[in-house]
């Protein structure tokens, strides 16, 4: 299937997808750039800077296959928008926080994200299928990462612990927002591009994360019904991350590097 | 590009250029000729490792131009456009339009680096791609090594620690 083939209602479900998950990846890149020079640990300054680089390159290329798609300009789709107009999951908007509140959000998207791009890697769309196979040999090393931490604060009696155990409450009522239901899913599940219904990639996520969750004695964050709001209100923590990531941009509008 | 890399790099062009050119004359354009020019374009990050050793040339078809496949070594090398004017640059030599095109089918994986490459890493003090049971430090050989960081300084690199000889070092990610 090329891109010249493909129906009007199968582009704007493949804008809906592709969009979203470039925003996602882009928002949590942006996150895990402002531990750079900060962070708890030398490795972990190092480890979060090179997370950080992966995930907005990740994001560069999928806003690039969204801008060939809508004949449109990555760097304008990545930077031209206003706060409201962004898509991302609102599990990635609750701010820095401290480690602890890193590790739960950076858990809990990578394990979803995860459960996304395998229900993309067999799709019959090859620009995406492609990119997304690509895309799961890097990610095997953010849950690798993500994962031995989450499991060293939960067994980590005291304040790592109760971090962890306050950042995942906070975080709970978002928590499987990355599954928000896209208007063109059904057309792009047709076409073969995308496996299943986002319903029923939660239920996935669900089912990889509840052991883990279980064993570490921790409750699984609830399934909320909040399709409408899952990827709006994005509200103050990114309207500041948004001034953050645009500052260049904005001192110069138009600049080629 | 650091000197070492650069003489490493007119070494193999030279051998390539001998085993692929007949006559004194005008390089012949073939998949041979642009392929041994392409082992003088060395990685801006592993100076020491051409992109045909580290794997990153995919198909090279010689035809109205001479079209090469690039497979990044990660999706946000941020090295790519400078690997692309370089290849564009070193093979422009030849008598026809050159054409560069990134692709991620089939996925760069750290086992297409070649025994060359392999070799030229080592001497770096780079360990090749290995499980963590199975690395060994490219100093001393000590299997008594320890991870100290999935990440470093590239997105293609890990971090250990040789218990041996009480050195860091670092290693290519298995991709």
């Amino acid at each position: 299937m090329t891109m010249t083939t493909l129906r009007p209602a199968i582009v704007a479900g493949l804008t809906d997808l592709i969009g979203t998950m470039a925003d996602d990846e882009f928002v949590i890149g942006f996150s895990d750039s402002e531990w750079t020079g900060i962070a708890p640990l030398l490795e972990e300054d190092v480890a979060m800077s090179s997370l950080a680089q992966d995930e907005l390159g990740h994001a560069a290329a999928l806003y690039g296959l969204l801008a060939d798609l809508t004949g449109s300009d990555a760097d304008a789709l990545a930077y031209d928008r206003e706060p409201g107009a962004y898509r991302h999951a609102r599990l990635l908007d609750h701010g820095r926080g401290d480690w602890a509140m890193t590790i739960a959000r950076r858990y809990l998207y990578e394990t979803a994200d995860a459960v996304r791009l395998e229900a993309l890697v067999d799709g019959s769309w090859a620009p995406l299928a492609e990119l997304c196979r690509k895309l799961v040999r890097e990610e095997r090393y953010h849950l690798m990462h993500v994962g031995s931490w989450f499991g060293r604060l939960a067994d980590t009696p005291g304040e790592p612990r109760d971090r962890l155990e306050t950042a995942l409450a906070v975080l709970a009522p978002d928590a499987g927002t990355v599954f928000t239901p896209l208007d063109g899913e059904t057309g792009l599940i047709d076409a073969g591009i995308l496996a299943a219904s986002m319903s029923e990639l939660e239920t996935r996520w669900r089912s990889v994360i509840g052991p883990t969750f279980a064993r570490h004695g921790l409750a699984i964050p609830p399934r909320t019904d909040r399709p409408a709001r899952g990827r709006t209100d994005h509200g103050a923590p990114f309207d500041w991350l948004w001034g953050e990531f645009n500052t260049v941009r904005r001192s110069d509008p138009g600049a080629i590097w | 590009m650091s000197e070492a890399g650069t003489q490493v790099g007119i070494a193999r062009a030279r051998a390539g250029a001998m085993a692929g050119a007949s006559s004194s004359g005008p390089t012949a354009t073939t998949r041979a000729t642009v392929l041994a020019a392409l082992t003088e374009v060395m990685d801006p990050e592993l100076p020491m490792v051409s992109i045909v050793d580290l794997g990153m040339v995919g198909s090279v078809t010689i035809g109205p131009s001479i079209d090469v496949e690039l497979l990044p070594t990660y999706v946000g090398c941020p090295a790519l456009d400078l690997i692309r004017s370089a290849v564009t640059q070193r093979l422009a030599l030849f008598d026809r339009p050159v054409r560069v095109m990134p692709t991620f089918h089939p996925p760069w994986s750290s086992d297409r680096i070649t025994p060359a490459g392999l070799a030229a890493l080592a001497t770096a003090g780079i360990a090749p791609p290995t499980d963590d049971a199975e690395a060994r430090c490219p100093l001393c050989a000590s299997a008594d090594v320890v991870r100290d960081s999935l990440f470093g300084p590239t997105q293609c690199r890990s971090l250990y620690y040789c218990r041996s000889c009480r050195q860091p070092f670092e290693a290519i990610k298995p991709v």
